[in-house]
């Protein structure tokens, strides 16, 4: 089980998500149309870029939006669990030292302490998300059965992590159902609203390019994120 | 009966048409027609294939229902936050819904579709600035209206207006000798206030070409006035096309984008046939989104610009002040407490968030402008844009959505409320009419011919006594 678990099945997933999401995102770019959009995106190639840019990192940078800043404790438990969701997968020393042997390569390592703090975080962060789920009326009435569903795919790697890491009962055991479930994301990320993860991209780097290049970008005025 | 005579998928393009519709006094034929109106799910579905690319289709699949849009809609503020507000909702609830069943869905569906894309939205693109995904719902209703357009789900007074600019090329019956008379009248009215006041007509290869909204002509023939009075005060080379003169479009209100195609093609002809080196339009904030911002598009220009430089109203006043082409007596400049509309089509929908602050730094007494909060791009609707002012059918819904601009005005203490949009103005107006707080409200042209340091050289000579 452990076998196929961290074989045949990682390398599948791994491709799935990452061809999935290439394809996805070729489909994105091609079906923008200056005319239907009504963006000249290719006459202002660095009005563009420039926009797209801005749209990103500034939405990327806690508290760096007004729209963020608007909702402080939605922010916080965003940036508390999506710095989680990034970094534990990418930069965990374990999730490294597996990758170093199965791909031959490996990213910069956090420290166990540091990891730790950021995984608790990320549950904490994670556990705000639900609860306003569970207590806002405007975000009840969106809130249907794929939300939770994606909110149970993204918390299992989690949970299973930390038990494995705190050697809760068997290892063994929460070892192989982290690895499942930490696969079971990658295989749904093209398939669901996880693809966020990679469309986030594209889907601010279309509102940054239109306002970059239509909504005020050419007047020299950007977008005050 | 799928299709009525008066509400059906027909747009209307004869005057006829016009008149006949009109005589349906506030619709109410047309909406109880609309009742048993067909749906034609196929023309549906294949719309949706062949027009809903991946931007929208992303937006709609991606959304994380997180429902940080919610307070970033005046609509649902004003609605004391009642989730079947939330853009998100709005917007999945109706047209997610119908691309979810690939178009089957029911007359009743439909008409609700439609309460929903003119009395819910106002299309002030507001909560696209909010959204961590960058999930602009505002044009996603814009584009919700033209299914509901094509399919006949459309208000009464729309589907009028939209006729209007098929027919005459103005969001009202106005022929191009009629504009031009009235034009000429409004600019005899006060020849003699203003020695050597004119309005060139059709001149070519003048530095302006100034375009208007239809309403002015109708029912606020001063504004033509002022406008030439203030071209003349400045010295400019201006002049007025006899067709092409109509910068709006109820159309793009409306959905009905062969007529916004139409419209905007009418304004860019005359920008060709007389090669002005400008177009300024009025204080206006939908039809400088139609002609500048949107219509470039609909004329399939792939620059995404108009023929000729095209600038609002603000811009060219501010320009006009900042080179001394008009002096402001500072003696009469405003000295109580003022505050600015930001239209949503200019400021957050076309980046002039400081020019009308730059022309208020010339008109208002330092310490007497007071901002309203939120401001700039930031700014909340008036209540009235996007065509919900004109919706007779959705007035009570209009005027609930009056009370977030009411307070954002009560707010700043201010006695004047200047927007220079019809549409802002209208609304204000309202509001005041609705609530009566004590406020009055100005388009910029007024108060700047009230405040103008007149050279002696243009002013009447006085007769010898």
């Amino acid at each position: 089980m452990h076998a196929f678990l961290t074989g045949p099945l990682f390398y599948i997933s791994l491709a799935v998500c990452l061809g999935g999401m290439i394809f996805r995102f070729y489909k994105y770019f091609t079906g923008l149309s200056w005319q239907l959009d009504r963006v000249a995106y290719k006459e202002y190639p660095m009005m563009g870029l420039k926009g797209a840019w801005r749209s990103i990192y500034k939405w990327l940078i806690p508290y760096g939006t007004y729209g963020w800043r608007q909702q402080p404790v939605m922010a916080a438990a965003f940036f508390a669990f999506h710095i989680g969701a990034v970094c534990i997968p990418l930069f965990l020393a374990g999730h490294n030292v597996f990758l170093k042997e199965k791909l031959g390569f490996s990213l910069p390592m956090l420290g166990a302490c540091a990891a730790d703090i950021i995984s608790w975080l990320a549950i904490a962060g994670l556990c705000v998300l639900v609860l306003r789920r569970l207590v806002l009326p405007e975000v009840r009435i969106l809130t249907d059965r794929k939300d939770w569903g994606v909110l149970l795919l993204s918390f299992l790697p989690f949970a299973t992590g930390l038990l494995a890491r705190y050697q809760v009962g068997d290892y063994g055991l929460w070892l192989n159902l982290h690895i499942l479930s930490g696969e079971l994301v990658l295989l749904a990320i093209p398939f669901t609203k996880l693809s966020h993860v990679f469309l986030f991209f594209a889907s601010r780097a279309q509102l940054g390019m239109d306002f970059g290049i239509k909504r005020g970008g050419l007047k020299g005025t950007p977008m005050a994120w | 009966m799928p299709e009525g005579k008066y509400c059906n998928k027909t747009p209307i393009t004869t005057a006829e048409g016009i008149t006949d519709l009109l005589a349906d006094k506030s619709g109410a034929k047309y909406y109880e027609e609309m009742k048993s109106l067909e749906v034609d799910s196929d023309l549906l579905w294949k719309t949706i294939q062949n027009t809903c690319k991946s931007r929208i289709r992303t937006w709609l699949e991606i959304c994380a229902h997180c429902g940080m849009c919610a307070d970033s809609c005046f609509l649902y503020l004003a609605n004391d936050r009642v989730p079947e507000q939330v853009p998100a909702y709005k917007i999945q609830s109706t047209l997610g819904t119908i691309i979810k069943k690939k178009g089957k869905v029911s007359n009743k569906f439909m008409r609700d579709a439609m309460r929903v894309a003119w009395a819910q939205c106002t299309c002030c693109n507001r909560c696209g600035m909010y959204c961590p995904h960058g999930i602009d719902t505002g044009i996603m209703f814009g584009y919700l209206r033209g299914l509901l357009y094509q399919q006949g789900f459309v208000p009464w007074e729309m589907k009028i207006g939209a006729g209007m600019h098929r027919v005459y090329n103005a969001q009202m019956d106005i022929s191009s000798e009629d504009y031009v008379d009235t034009f000429e009248w409004m600019v005899e009215e006060y020849e003699d206030d203003y020695p050597g006041l004119t309005v060139p007509v059709d001149v070519e290869d003048a530095d302006i070409m100034y375009t208007v909204n239809a309403r002015e002509a109708k029912h606020y023939p001063e504004d033509l006035a002022e406008a030439a009075i203030l071209f003349h005060i400045a010295g400019e080379n201006w002049t007025i096309p006899s067709k092409g003169w109509e910068q709006t479009s109820l159309a793009m209100f409306a959905g009905d984008w062969v007529a916004c195609k139409q419209q905007v093609e009418s304004v860019y002809d005359a920008m060709e046939r007389l090669r002005p080196k400008r177009m300024i339009g009025t204080e206006c904030g939908h039809a400088h989104r139609a002609s500048v911002v949107e219509g470039p598009y609909w004329a399939g220009r792939k620059d995404g610009r108009p023929p000729v430089e095209s600038i609002h109203y603000i811009e060219w006043l501010a320009e006009a002040l900042r080179e001394g082409k008009l002096k402001i007596d500072p003696a009469k400049r405003i000295k109580q407490p003022v505050t600015l509309q930001d239209s949503c089509n200019y400021v957050r929908n076309h980046g002039l968030r400081d020019t009308a602050r730059e022309i208020l730094s010339y008109l208002v007494e330092p310490g007497y402008f007071i901002d309203m909060d939120p401001r700039k791009q930031h700014n909340f609707c008036c209540g009235g844009g996007g065509g919900f002012n004109g919706i007779g059918y959705f007035r009570k819904e209009r005027n609930v959505g009056l009370k977030v601009k009411r307070d954002q005005i009560l707010a700043t203490g201010a006695k004047l409320v200047i927007a220079p949009c019809h549409n802002c103005w209208d609304a204000i107006r309202d509001l005041e009419e609705e609530f009566e707080i004590g406020i009055k409200w100005s388009f910029l042209k007024p108060l700047v011919i009230e405040m103008l340091d007149i050279p002696d050289h243009l002013k009447p000579q006085e007769e010898d006594e």
